[in-house]
């Protein structure tokens, strides 16, 4: 199967978030950049399971800037074959979907795998864009995929339950917890990465449709009220009368 | 101008979620003036209910290839209806339907979009909202600037509130494309709320030391009529099944009240939950970071403290 792997560059997950020029710009000083989990416990390894049980090629798409290297380079050194960083900031899920979908447009590729969304902006919107701007179907929250010829059988997280859902290639698939287990990479794949090929091609033109205006952080929790162990009495009154939740 | 709600249903039914969006709608519609209007696709009982939360029209396409979801064909069909209807804002929830449709709407309609919103839009100077960022530890405020704008809506954020009554159900003939996708098989854990549309969520971790101690868990769950949830290194080891992880790659919720019981609280466990209006802790450790996100904390053995709580339930319960 000839496979696309979108994979995102997001802050550590236990990286303190702030804001400069007055709230407006995220603060990257001092921040720790990871691959985007979800992309690469998930969807990096279940693509890279499918290439070393049925062959093909496994490819991998980032949109940013020459910094965003390191975490390309760790995915070659997952085990992809080949990556394409798009040069370009990207400045809203829209602009990323629609670099990815040019690229991809020209390739023919079976299947193009990403997280469920990033840790960062939570949208979850990138993998439905695609999808639409390919024309082919899209599953969301994928927990379990096998593969038979050219038709794939995927299992998704719905509301209090699962599916299960039946579609051929071409099609767009994000990548949920349980649909593969992390990859630490080894010494031989790092060492290899670096030979590995890395295409840079230019940004096509987006339409600024959305932008960020500001941020802000939430307010601060009060602090916590300690109740006696002894006394469940008072936490029920407090929940049914102080927070009104019973 | 005017608002068209998509209200998500599953198996016939409409989702808690889309009486959320269609009171969004509602409330969006009186700032900018113009009507909210609904949609639901495929076989919907009473969908009329939709008017008391300020629905002015509910419209359904009753195409019976509409009752298994396909985002590709749902994004199609509601796309064409807001031609239609002459919609500019495109509102829906953001459950699993609501996440999967979304994304496509834009590119299909070269809107601007934006899932998971917290705020209702602000229009002075433009069209701004707000949603939560960096999973919950910040909020950011958006500009779409796009004719045709496309939002999702936060779950458990604008109670559905009834303003008016119930309307007629009127057929919209769209036409419906053929699925690509085949629904083979579709389980849902019956007789509990799901975790992401749950008010009440007990939730329990390693502190239990065995699968075999859930009994006070169930039955605290029981007597708030709470959905339970677990932690991650619960859920790994199966002692509690996938589906009530809660935490960063879990199931992120957001209910009025969370009640944490031997769960530490690391930081991939709080992004998943931080969100929820009040949070209880019980934990023996004091220095469990999870105090630090909790409302209420008890600092005691579980095993003598949740016994003691569903007593003090018993009683308040009469």
């Amino acid at each position: 199967m000839k496979l696309l792997v979108c994979v995102s560059k997001t802050p550590d997950t236990t990286t303190k978030i702030s804001f400069t020029d007055g709230n407006t710009t995220f603060n990257t000083q001092g921040v720790q950049y990871i691959m985007n989990p979800y992309d690469e416990w998930y969807a990096l390894v279940r693509a890279l399971e499918l290439k070393e049980q049925a062959g093909g090629t496994v490819t991998l798409i980032n949109v940013g800037p020459k910094a965003n290297d390191t975490v390309i380079r760790k995915g070659l050194a997952i085990g992809a074959d080949n990556a394409v960083r798009v040069d370009i900031e990207p400045a809203s899920a829209f602009a990323t979907a629609k670099q990815i979908a040019e690229h991809a447009k020209a390739e023919n590729y079976d299947a193009v795998f990403l997280g469920k969304e990033t840790i960062d902006y939570n949208g979850a919107e990138v993998g439905a864009m695609i999808a639409e701007m390919l024309d082919v179907p899209f599953i969301s929250f994928a927990t379990n995929m096998t593969v038979e010829g050219n038709t794939a059988t995927i299992s998704r997280d719905i509301e209090g339950g699962s599916e299960v859902l039946e579609v051929a290639t071409p099609f767009v698939v994000s990548a949920a917890k349980g649909l593969a287990e992390q990859r630490i990479p080894n010494m031989r794949g790092i060492m290899t990465a670096k030979r590995k090929p890395l295409k840079v091609v230019p940004p096509v033109d987006v339409p600024d449709l959305v932008s960020v205006k500001g941020y802000e952080l939430p307010a601060e929790k009060s602090e916590c009220k300690y109740i006696d162990p002894e006394n469940m009495d008072e936490l029920v009154n407090l929940l049914h009368s102080e927070a009104k939740v019973i | 101008m005017a608002i068209l709600v998509y209200a998500s249903s599953a198996e016939g039914k409409l989702k808690k979620g889309a009486l959320e969006a269609v009171t969004y709608g509602y409330k969006t519609a009186q700032i900018l003036g113009t009507e909210a209007y609904a949609v639901v696709l495929g076989d919907v009982e009473d969908a009329g209910q939709l008017g008391k939360y300020g629905a002015t029209k509910v419209y359904q396409v009753a195409d019976a290839s509409l009752n298994d979801f396909d985002g590709q064909v749902v994004a199609a069909v509601v796309a064409d209806a807001a031609k239609a209807l002459n919609a500019d804002v495109i509102v829906t929830s953001n459950d699993s339907a609501g996440k999967t449709v979304v994304g496509r709407l834009a590119a299909r309609l070269n809107a601007g979009c934006l899932s998971g919103v917290n705020s209702l839009p602000t229009t002075d100077g433009g069209f701004f909202v707000k949603k939560n960022v960096f999973s919950g530890k910040a909020v950011a405020e958006f500009e779409l600037k796009s004719a045709t704008k496309v939002l999702s809506v936060m779950g458990n954020t604008f109670p559905p509130e009834e303003v008016a009554s119930s309307v007629s159900v009127e057929s919209l003939s769209v036409e419906v494309p053929a699925s690509r996708i085949k629904v083979k098989a579709v389980e849902t854990v019956k007789g509990t709320v799901p975790l992401p549309e749950a008010e009440l969520v007990v939730s329990a971790g390693r502190g239990m030391k065995g699968p075999e101690n859930w009994g006070i868990i169930d039955e605290l769950a029981g007597l708030l009529e709470a959905t339970t949830a677990c932690s991650r290194p619960v859920a790994d080891i199966g002692w509690r099944p996938h589906h009530e992880h809660v935490g960063q790659t879990g199931v992120a919720i957001r209910p009025n009240l969370y009640i944490a019981i031997g769960i530490s609280g690391a930081i991939q466990h709080l992004a998943g939950v931080n969100q929820s209006k009040t949070i209880v802790v019980i934990n023996k450790d004091p220095e469990a970071p999870f105090f630090k996100a909790a409302d209420y904390g008890i600092v005691g053995d579980l095993f003598d403290v949740v016994p003691r709580l569903n007593a003090a339930l018993k009683k308040f319960k009469g």
